[in-house]
């Protein structure tokens, strides 16, 4: 257990530098622009809205391949925050985006389904996930993404993952 | 994308291929229509640093893979001889068979093999270099609107 007496900025920036070595050292979700909001340990994915992100012109669309990779990313960095989180309080780990042996290697995915429910508007988009059941060696998570309302989803997605082994 | 039956093959190469340039996303993932007809897809992507997933080893992002299969479904349903006006993903199913190799092209097929009134059902796989072997497989439904 944590030590209830830890100067709070320490907790703070001992979280937000775990989060952020996790996200930065991924290429891809650099070049899609996703960033994370973090309320203690729960994790709200941010997709600033891009014309490279336009999958129909004409409407304007999002494409449904950016939903689909935006929800991706939002259940393995959920799923792999959740499964550092005990050993990052415990100061077991101290992940840094400047050492690559430090970061927690990433869960595989197995298979993803996404559920498409509204077209994609030109604005910023939000995803959280939800690990259902996380063993050993499997995961099971369920991510639902929206725009302007919670209520009003763009898409929901479950997927399955093989998870790192020691 | 349009089939009138005066145009050739070669006219349909060129259509698809702006239908796919006008798409700000397939642009930006330098997407290419290597074949397309019959409610039927080919397109591949080259692979690219900013979309590696895991920077240990180089591969690219399942999402990657995921917006290729997209287009690619899309495509085919655009292509299908009832000629849809237009089409968006219903649900998507992807499995992910086994890393695609750093450096390789990545290559979808598409297959429209049922379609209704307003809906296309869809199967596609990836494949990298080594084509016996997929990278990834989906299933999808897609919209076809009239």
């Amino acid at each position: 257990m944590a030590d209830r007496n830890e100067p709070l900025h320490l907790i703070k920036s001992r979280r937000d530098s775990a989060l952020n070595a996790l996200v930065s050292g991924v290429p891809y979700m650099s070049w899609l622009g996703i960033q994370f909001d973090r309320r203690g340990d729960e994790l709200t994915a941010i997709l600033p809205f891009d014309d490279k992100l336009i999958g129909n012109p004409r409407l304007p669309a999002i494409h449904g391949g950016v939903t689909a990779a935006f929800m991706e990313v939002t259940a393995i960095i959920e799923l792999s925050w959740a499964a550092m989180w005990e050993d990052l309080e415990s100061g077991r780990i101290a992940p840094d985006a400047a050492v690559p042996d430090s970061l927690p290697r990433l869960p595989k995915t197995i298979d993803f389904t996404v559920d498409y429910l509204r077209s994609g508007l030109p604005r910023d988009a939000y995803a959280r996930a939800r690990v259902v059941r996380s063993g050993r060696r499997y995961a099971s998570v369920q991510v639902e993404t929206w725009q302007d309302n919670r209520s009003r989803l763009m898409a929901q997605a479950t997927g399955h993952f093989l998870m790192p082994q020691p | 994308m349009t089939q009138d039956p005066d145009t050739t093959d070669a006219d349909h190469a060129r259509i698809a291929q702006q239908f796919i340039e006008a798409i700000p996303h397939a642009r930006a993932l330098q997407m290419r229509v290597d074949e397309i007809g019959a409610g039927r897809a080919v397109i591949s992507m080259p692979w690219a640093e900013h979309l590696v997933g895991d920077p240990r080893t180089g591969v690219i992002h399942g999402g990657v893979v995921s917006a290729l299969m997209d287009t690619c479904c899309g495509a085919a349903v655009m292509a299908h001889p009832t000629k849809p006006r237009s089409t968006a993903t219903i649900d998507l199913r992807i499995d992910y068979m086994r890393a695609a190799k750093p450096g390789q092209r990545i290559t979808a097929r598409a297959e429209c093999y049922h379609m209704t009134r307003s809906v296309a059902f869809l199967r596609a796989v990836a494949v990298d270099d080594d084509g016996d072997n997929p990278v990834a497989s989906a299933t999808g439904a897609f919209t076809a609107e009239r």
